[in-house]
Formats: structure tokens, sequence, C-alpha cells
């Protein structure tokens, strides 16, 4: 059986019962999450119309499930109609109804059918220390299922830090020898989607991407989609005009704090991290660490938990055109407030109008 | 002479179990339950900033997520001696009580349903008598005949494409599989209902903690402070967002959860298999007052041997001849592998003699795990919902009893009927109700204590590391939705110098020791029928009824050759 012989998510509507309105709605709403132009629109009703569910393989690897935690959370697509409507998850150990063997040959059947056809995406490292006996699937080390499960993958997606950077058992002295996924696949695309985990909307944004335009999302230069990991969450984040204005938390729970100050001198990463938290937002769209009082962890950033102590702040801000140490901002902050906070929010105007000049700066060790 | 059955991946769980049993005809003679992942975050926390710990060992698993942090915070604040505010007493409780919801919940249609529930007998199912069915137990309002009509629907539809996704190649017609269409067809209604339901109680961390899964805290309290008089921290309006998900959740748990786990442990109820070891251990959790005082504790703690409710241990974590690790049967080396260690002088040096990848065969006369076999005073135990609940029902915690009485009264089953695979199941439906019940009490708590004018959240006397001693060491501990979970830090020089935690699926999944005892897991199944040997449905519901936890058990990894720490007196 083909891909090509299969209904459309159309078709499937309208199988279902969905109406065209709702079938156009829900259209709209994709293309809106997916940030595009309203001209876009058409292509999306299209793509829905014509394109069928895509057999998706979903692989646990070294890790702690958060992920496909964070993936059950997703509020638009709902996740119960991703699978049931859009996609077919025919592997996710978390999910699926059958075990053992039965779940194997679940897996080497979309394999074989799909072959250069289906999505594989990938939660967890691959553990490659001591021959790969730290962690085994069904008898086999984690690189054999991965490279297995990729052969004929037209795409592999890392879902969250643990594929993309290896993550918490990646630390020093890593005792498992754990990899990421871009590591062992070389002869194929790898759209990475870190983070620990990811927002549950950018990865079934990701998916819902290759649905509606066929096509994988156009990427940065550390392969992620651009969609979500554009922007630092500096760039955006809700607490941005107190750090312009110098106005700094400097203990949990002190008046700052009360008054939602900018965590840079609690350790915050959000200067260094590219993740949609601060426009996305966590469970649909209701906070972010910032917004909770805490500083990012920048979670979405190569090697994050070896670059600690995490309540330790940033040697510098890349990318600001403030020209003044932060440090320095705080203490003029605490003198002349009024002043200090006009003079950066012209200094703010200026940043916002250099950033694209300013974006890659080489100052930015992080890069996006 | 008896088959070898090898399940690998056990699926509907977290992290990776592999589960090899004998079969002799269609009875099980002997198992082995193997964890067959390992990833060291013991090893990867020392040298770290103790406040940095909590989000490392988090990590340890995303399922449980804010337990393991709540852990470690509550070791490291032992250790350093820091008390915590009122108000973060209570928010850590909120949060824990929700994680309990959460995880309770989509362990019972998520992980666990599938086991009870056949998805193809529901499309057989008259929607009408199916509403019926609904009517006659709850008043939740989505039961009318057209809703299960389209509930089938949508189902018919998904199976007819023949693109079966995630039920593709299961076990659908089942001997085992007792309930009728209608309550098939509920089942499956609930399960997309529930998966609704999920994203929303978790919006309590949200707020709390600014993301789930892996949401943030701060030892010494938490990092998000309260201001009724300002709009980007904790105010009325997102106090008012944590009562309406508590509502919600009370309503879906009356109204969803409860009827159903009555009505569908009505149709397994002569199927009391799977009771296993028999004895039971809580730590304790959800202290009402503050950690140091367990008289106060919503979770009782104990030890309960051989199913005698009439004797209740007393259980000490710090006595070095109470919790002991032995690894006569796991891929890890002692000097001497014969005796067992308490966490505090853990040794942990993976030494993997298992057979090569790929294998077919695991042997449970050699090591076979990387689960390590911990044991209480030298006996296997069972952690969990079913321990808490046999500990305060022995104890006498009129809530809990008052909750399995009414439960085992309506499906008219004896208090010995709780011994097994269902009574597991069960106990984890009524400990949902009862953190239903006492989420909402947390919160009264809360706004009362705010409205007499304490806001504070986070005690900063010791958040300076110069403010600590030299030396210093604590243990942390909790009741996780999956049991009893301790942590033992030590700290020196301002970093953490030991790491150690014995988490509840290292208990339940235990491999067996030296003297032979099986865990958990391995007990449970002895009893547990398989009525077609290559179909393991039977074996899937009696180990999901311990909500199998994987990456959490099997991640125990630290320095060889650390002197014995000291037990301080608290």
């Amino acid at each position: 059986m083909s891909l090509e012989e299969k209904e459309s998510y159309y078709q499937w509507a309208l199988k279902k019962g969905i109406s065209r309105r709702n079938f156009l709605k829900f259209c709209t709403a994709m293309g809106a999450m997916l940030g595009l132009e309203a001209s876009a629109l058409p292509k999306i009703v299209n793509a829905m119309e014509t394109k069928p569910r895509i057999p998706v393989i979903y692989l646990n690897l070294q890790e702690c499930t958060c992920c496909s935690e964070s993936f059950i959370r997703s509020g638009h697509p709902l996740v119960a109609d991703l699978i049931l409507n859009m996609i077919s998850l025919d592997y996710m150990e978390v999910l699926q109804a059958a075990a053992g063997d039965q779940a194997e040959a679940a897996k080497q059947k979309t394999m074989k059918d799909f072959f250069g056809k289906y999505l594989l995406v990938v939660e967890g490292s691959v553990a490659t220390g001591d021959g790969g006996v730290y962690c085994t699937i069904g008898g086999k080390t984690t690189q054999s299922v991965l490279e297995e499960a990729a052969e004929g993958a037209l795409a592999v997606v890392a879902y969250g830090s643990c594929a993309v950077n290896a993550c918490v058992q990646g630390s020093a002295p890593n005792p498992t020898n754990a990899v990421p996924v871009k590591e062992i696949i070389t002869n194929k695309p790898v759209i990475n989607v870190p983070g620990c985990p990811p927002i549950a909307e950018v990865i079934t944004g990701t998916i819902v991407y290759y649905l509606t335009f066929g096509t994988l999302p156009e990427l940065t230069n550390q392969g992620r989609p651009k969609a979500f990991y554009q922007h630092r969450i500096h760039d955006n984040c809700n607490r941005r005009a107190f750090f312009d204005a110098g106005q700094f938390v400097e203990s949990f729970d002190d008046e700052g704090a009360k008054q939602g100050w900018c965590l840079y001198k609690m350790g915050c990463k959000g200067p260094t991290t590219y993740n949609a938290c601060a426009i996305t937002q966590w469970n649909d769209g209701l906070s972010y660490p910032i917004k909770s009082g805490h500083p990012c962890l920048g979670c979405s950033e190569d090697h994050f938990f070896d670059k600690g102590p995490f309540y330790t702040h940033l040697a510098d801000v890349p990318n600001h055109v403030i020209g003044k140490n932060p440090d320095q901002i705080g203490l003029i902050g605490l003198g002349v407030a009024g002043a200090a906070a006009g003079a950066h929010a012209l200094a703010t105007a200026a940043g916002k109008a250099g950033k694209t000049s300013t974006h890659n700066s080489p100052k930015d060790k992080s890069g996006n | 002479m008896a088959k070898r059955i090898v399940i690998d991946p056990i699926t509907r769980i977290e992290g990776h179990l592999r589960i090899e049993v004998n079969l002799d005809g269609t009875k099980i003679t002997d198992a082995l339950s193997s964890g067959t992942i390992f990833r060291g975050i013991e090893k990867i926390v020392v040298n770290r900033d103790p406040r940095d710990v909590w989000a490392f060992v988090q990590r340890i698993c995303g399922v449980c997520t804010h337990i393991h942090a709540l852990t470690s915070l509550r070791a490291v604040e032992d250790a350093l001696s820091i008390k915590i505010p009122k108000n973060a007493n209570l928010i850590r409780n909120i949060m824990t009580a929700a994680l309990h919801l959460h995880d309770h919940i989509v362990h019972f249609y998520h992980l666990h349903g599938f086991d009870w529930i056949d998805v193809v007998s529901a499309l057989k199912a008259d929607p009408a008598q199916t509403s019926a069915l609904a009517a006659s137990i709850s008043n939740w309002p989505l039961s009318s005949p057209g809703y299960f009509k389209d509930v089938q629907q949508k189902i018919k539809t998904f199976v007819e494409s023949g693109q079966l996704g995630i039920f593709a190649n299961a076990y659908w017609g089942h001997p085992a599989y007792k309930l009728p269409p209608e309550a098939n067809l509920m089942g499956v209604a609930h399960y997309l209902q529930a998966l609704e339901w999920q994203k929303e109680i978790v919006k309590i961390h949200t707020i709390f903690g600014g993301k789930n899964p892996h949401p943030n805290y701060a030892v010494g309290g938490m990092a998000c402070a309260i201001n009724l008089n300002d709009n980007d921290v904790i105010n009325m309006e997102r106090l008012n967002l944590v009562k309406s998900k508590i509502d919600e959740a009370r309503t879906f748990v009356d109204q969803v959860l409860m009827p159903d786990i009555l009505a569908i442990a009505g149709f397994y109820k002569n199927e009391l298999w799977g009771g296993g070891v028999s004895n039971y251990l809580a730590y304790g959790g959800l202290p009402a007052t503050d950690i140091n005082d367990p008289d106060h504790f919503l979770f009782p703690r104990g030890v309960i041997l051989n199913r005698d409710l009439s004797k209740v241990y007393d259980v000490d974590l710090k006595d070095p001849n109470q919790i002991q690790e032995f690894v006569s049967h796991s891929w890890y080396k002692y000097d001497d592998k014969t005796i067992g260690l308490h966490p505090w002088n853990g040794e942990t040096n993976p030494s993997y003699d298992g057979p090569k990848p790929p294998y077919a065969n695991l042997d449970e006369n050699k090591s076979y795990s990387w689960i390590k076999a911990p044991r209480w005073k030298g006996q296997a135990m069972e952690v969990g919902p079913l321990a808490r609940f046999v500990i305060g029902y022995a104890k006498g915690n009129q809530e809990m009893k008052g909750l399995v009485d009414e439960a085992l009264r309506k499906l008219d089953l004896p208090i010995s009927a709780l011994f097994s695979t269902l009574g597991r199941t069960l106990a984890r439906a009524l400990e949902s109700k009862y953190c239903v019940d006492h989420l909402a009490g947390f919160y009264n708590e809360l706004i009362a204590n705010i409205k007499a004018g304490d806001s504070v959240t986070f005690n900063s006397e010791k958040w300076e590391p110069q403010t600590w001693p030299k030396e210093a060491q604590g243990i942390g501990f909790s009741e996780a939705p999956r049991g009893a979970l301790g942590h033992w830090v030590r700290i020196k020089d301002g970093k953490v110098s030991n790491y150690q935690a014995v988490v509840p699926t290292t208990w339940n999944a235990s491999p067996r020791d030296l003297k032979g005892q099986k865990g958990a897991y391995e007990a449970s199944l002895l009893d547990t029928p398989m009525a077609i040997e290559n179909q393991p449905l039977e074996i899937l519901r009696t180990i999901h009824s311990f909500d199998p936890c994987l990456a959490c058990s099997t991640h125990i990894l630290n320095k060889n050759g650390q002197e014995m720490l000291r037990v301080r007196s608290r």
C-alpha cells in the first residue's frame, strides 16, 4: 500500500463529518500557529486536502520521557487530533497498545511498507559506551535501533535536548558516552528540536509544518526550525523593559521579585537562549520560567547543564548595544531609576532597529 | 516443560523494561524483570553547586516530573538546615498533589487502560445503551447517545482506514477482556477526554514553576513571588487559575475516574491474582506542617509485612541496618557482592557481564538488570499507592479507611482483595480522590495565609555558600506517585561530594537478591495466568498495575571507595 493511495486529511475530515467551514477554521489556526501570512492559507487548505496521513515512528531511546509528556500536552493541535486524524503513529512505546514482539512487528511493517515515506521522531540520546549496553530495547542497542529505523525514514526529527545534544546524561563526565542523533545519522536530514523538554506546540508544529507544506521547515544554522528558534528569549521577554531600565531581582522573593523585575542577576540564560518560550509560552501559552519568577536555565542550548552554576549571571549579554555592563546599570537603577529608564529605553529602540545586523555578531557565542 | 516467553519492550511505561517468564501451559512458573537503561546521573551531579542539583535529578524522570526535584530540594535543605516558609510548603504540596492526579489519571487511561478496555469491542456497542450505562453511574455531562455515537464513528473510521497507529497489532478480542461493548465504548470515550483533561491539571505547575514538564524551584522555598498588587507575579488572576484547575480536577475525579474504576473493577472482581511480595513500605509525604514533622504527614510512614494489617513497623531512613541495596543479580560490582549497603555507604560501579547485544535471553541465575535490589531489613518490599493505602488503613487514617471500605463495599469484596493486580489499580484511583480533596485544602490554606498577611515564598538566609558549613549531609524523601522516594546528599566545600537516590521502581522492579527473594514485579507474575502464549495481555496488566518508571530506577552511580557518611540525627 503506497502513501499516494491513502486518503487526504480533507477526505478524512469529510468522512468524520467535519464541515468544510470547520476544516478551513482548522487550516487558519494552523497558519496562525506557524506564523504565516494570510495569503498562505490556500496553500495550507490545498495541502490538507491532498496529503494522506503520514506514518510516524517515534523512538524513545536514552531519556526521561519528558518529551513524550510534553507531546501529549499539545493544545493546538490536540494530540488526539494529531494521532487519530493527521498522522499514523505506528510506533511509540509510551502510547501503543501492543508490546514486545507485537510492537516490534508493527514497526517493521511500517518500515517495510512505507520505506522512504515515513517520518522518524527520536526522543533520547544514543548510549554508545561499552558496546551500547547502557540502553537496550528488545535486546538491541539504541544505536542499532536508531540506524535501522532511520534507514527508510524520509527525515529524522531529533526531539528534545537528549536527542539534540545528549542533555543531562551527556553532561560531564558522560558516564555512558551518550551522543546525539546527528552524530549517528549523517546521511539524511536531521531536524533539531531542542529543549528539556521542547514546548508541546513546537513538536506538533514541526510535524504539521511538514504535513501541510510537504517540505521540511526552514532551519537555522544549528538545524532548528526557524519558526520556533529564530529569536532569543531575551528579545521577547516580558521582563525585558526591566532589564533595559536596570531593575533587577537580587534575591528570590525580594522587592524586585515581587514586582516582576529582570532575573538577569539571578543567572537568567534568556540572553543566550534561542527558543519560543517568551512567545508561544508553555501549556497553552500560560507562562514560562521567567514569567513565573525563575531564571531561564537555557535548556534548548547545547550542553546547558555544563554551563552552570545556574544562579551565576552571564559574563556579558550578547547583542545588546547599550554599551554598559548590567551590573553598573543596576547601580544606576537603584540611584536614579527614572533617568536610567529613559536612557535605556532609547537604547532598546536602537537595539531593536539594529537587531538584524547584530543578530549574527561574532560576539554571540551561542549562535542560533 | 516450561517455555520461555520474552516481552521487550514492555510498552505504555516510562523507560525500558524487559520481562521474561517461564510458561507451563497457562501457568507462569518463573519470572525475571530487567531494567535495560542506565544513565549515571548521580555521578554527573558530583562537584556541582547543591542549589543546581534539583534541576539535574529532576531529569531522572519526566513523567513524575517535580517529585525528584522536590526530594532533592529537601535533601539539600536538610543538609544545610534550611527551613522553608509556610507558603513554599503549601505550594510544593499543591504541586505534589497535582502531580499525583496527573500521573495517576494518565496512567489509568493511557498507560493501563488498554489492559482492561477492548477498543475493537467498542465498535459493537449500542450508543444509546452506552449512554444509559454512563448515566447510571455518573452525572458527567458528556454522555449523550449522540456523543457516544460520534466517538464510535471516529474509532470506526480510524480502524477502517487500515492505518491502525497506536492500536496496531494489539490483543483485541483476547479472552481476558471482560467488559461488555458498551463499557468498552465508554472507556474509549473517557480515554480521549482524559487526554484533553490531563493537559489542564499540569497548568498548576506552570503557574508556580513556569512550565510542565520540568517546572522550576529554588532551594529555600519557591522562586515564584506572591504580590496581590502586581500584574506579573502570583496574583489573584494566577491563583484563580489554580483554583479553577482544582475544581475541574475534582469534577473529573468524582464524575469520570471514580465511577469508571468501580464499573470496570466490577467486571474483573473475580480475578484477584498478582499480589506479589505482600510486604509494603512508605516513607511518608505531603507534610501538613513541615517535612520534619512525620506525625502530620498526609501520606503516613511505615512498613507492613506479610499482609498483616495488625502491625505497622516504623521506618528509619538513616538506620544503616534498615534500607540496604544488594547487587548479586545486578550489573554492578561491590567489593563483596554478598552484602547489602545503606545508601550513605553506597557503591555503584557498573560492571556489565550480561550477553552482548543483540541478545535473545537473560539468565536469572546471573546478573540480569541495571536495577539494584533494595531491601528493608532484608525483605523485598512493594511501594506505591497500594502500600500507602494499606499502611494508612492499618494506622487508622480515617479518610483512607473510609475510601477503601466504601469501594470494597460497592464491589462486595473483602479487604484481602486489595492484595492483587486489581487492588493496586483500585488504590491508585482512591489516592486520586484523596489527593484532589487535599489539593483543595492546601489551596484554601495558602489563601488563608496570604490573607493573614504572609506572602513569603523563599528563605534567603542560607542562599550564599559562605553561610554553609564546610561539610554537611542530608536526606530528602517523599512519596512519589509510584511510591517511596529517597535522595541522600553529601556536601563538601560548597559542592556536592556524593549523591544517591533509591526510587520507587528500584523497589518494585528489583531483581532477585542473594537469598533468591524476587522483587515485587517478579513475585506478582507467579500467580498471573496467561491464556495465549504470544499475547501477553495478563502480564501487561499485572506489570502496569505498578506503573513502571524505568528511567527512575536505573540511574544510580557514584564514586568508588567513598568513606562511609556519618548519620546525623535530627
